[in-house]
């Protein structure tokens, strides 16, 4: 099935939870934090969340800001 | 105790106030972009004697140590932290930007930004309020960065805004003080909110003409990073806060009409009648 992990189109294999989805892009889960298609989602429910085919990912981390 | 460091304590102690919870000395806030490197922004951070920064939150890409090796550099300082909704242009992706900062930076403090025209990044008043009041209802501790709008700014502080940033130009643009008015009847309007200029500063007068007016802190980015030498500005910054800042504590003189001699005119020599 096809994610849009950060604007960009990525093909992953079901069923896929956020914590699978972190592994498979070998991002650090300490470091980032995600939104499902535009609404949060906690740490604490990565292993329980699923993504599904069409679903819009995004994943953020520190940057310089003013 | 000597008489200097009897003086220097109690300055330090005088230079106590709180934005919202939290207690700081230094009432200059700065901002983390742009900087021609990573160590001379710490160097800037040190230089200005901020106590408070500001970061955002961006899409990470996989491998890049960039990213990572900013937000330690930032953290070796020590400072606080306040992240921002940078370049949010709704109320809903302001929100969960905010959700996302709250677990990464383990703060409740958000500089609350939705833009509302790209062209000026001025913010979006109806999506700005609308957000101020739902991440309150979740417990955020909101700093919205708005225009010197008086009616904006009393409906932010209605919604539960303890502190108001008023732009004074522009992000970014450098301008200085666009509506000296707008800030000084803010200001007035206003007495008991915690008022923070933010953005649009481009020298060091701009921040001490804006504390003189009886803004509580100035928060600042491009002016500083995009200096030749940005730590040299963070330190005259942090100079013109403080002045501008002792300035108003300490009382201005009223303005006269017509000279009158600072020197006593009795005992005047040569002096004789006209």
């Amino acid at each position: 099935m096809q994610v849009l992990v950060n604007g960009e189109t990525k093909t992953f294999n079901e069923p896929l939870s956020v914590t699978d989805l972190l592994d498979l892009l070998a991002i650090d889960e300490g470091f980032v934090a995600v939104a499902l298609n535009g609404d949060f989602v906690p740490r604490s429910t990565y292993e329980s969340t699923t993504v599904n085919e069409g679903d819009a990912v995004e994943c953020v981390a520190p940057r310089q800001g003013g | 105790m000597p008489w200097n460091a009897w003086h220097l304590a109690r300055v330090d102690e005088m230079k106590r106030w709180n934005l919202g919870t939290l207690e700081l000395r230094s009432r200059l806030l700065l901002g983390t972009a742009q900087y021609p490197s990573p160590d001379i922004l710490q160097r800037a951070i040190r230089a200005s004697g901020t106590d408070m920064v500001t970061i955002s939150l961006r899409r990470h890409t996989p491998g890049d140590r960039a990213g990572a090796d900013f937000w330690n550099l930032v953290k070796e300082t020590g400072v606080h932290i306040l992240p921002n909704t940078a370049g949010c242009h709704s109320a809903k992706e302001a929100i969960t930007t905010a959700l996302m900062a709250r677990e990464i930076f383990a703060t409740t403090r958000i500089k609350l930004e939705v833009i509302g025209d790209d062209y000026t990044l001025q913010p979006d008043p109806a999506g700005l309020l609308e957000a101020a009041r739902e991440l309150i209802r979740q417990e955020f501790e909101v700093l919205p960065y708005t225009t010197e709008d008086l009616v904006l700014a009393g409906h932010l502080v209605d919604a539960g805004c303890g502190v108001v940033m008023p732009w004074a130009a522009p992000i970014g643009s450098g301008q200085g003080l666009r509506n000296p008015a707008g800030l000084e009847a803010l200001r007035e309007r206003l007495p008991d909110t915690t008022l923070i200029v933010d953005a649009g500063l481009g020298r060091p007068s701009d921040a001490a003409r804006v504390m003189e007016m009886g803004f509580d802190g100035v928060l600042l980015n491009s002016a500083v990073a995009l200096a030749d030498d940005p730590a040299r500005m963070a330190d005259a910054f942090r100079q013109a806060v403080e002045a501008g800042h002792a300035g108003v504590e300490a009382g201005f003189m009223q303005p006269r009409d017509m000279a009158s001699p600072s020197t006593p005119t009795v005992g005047t020599p040569f002096w004789h009648e006209a």
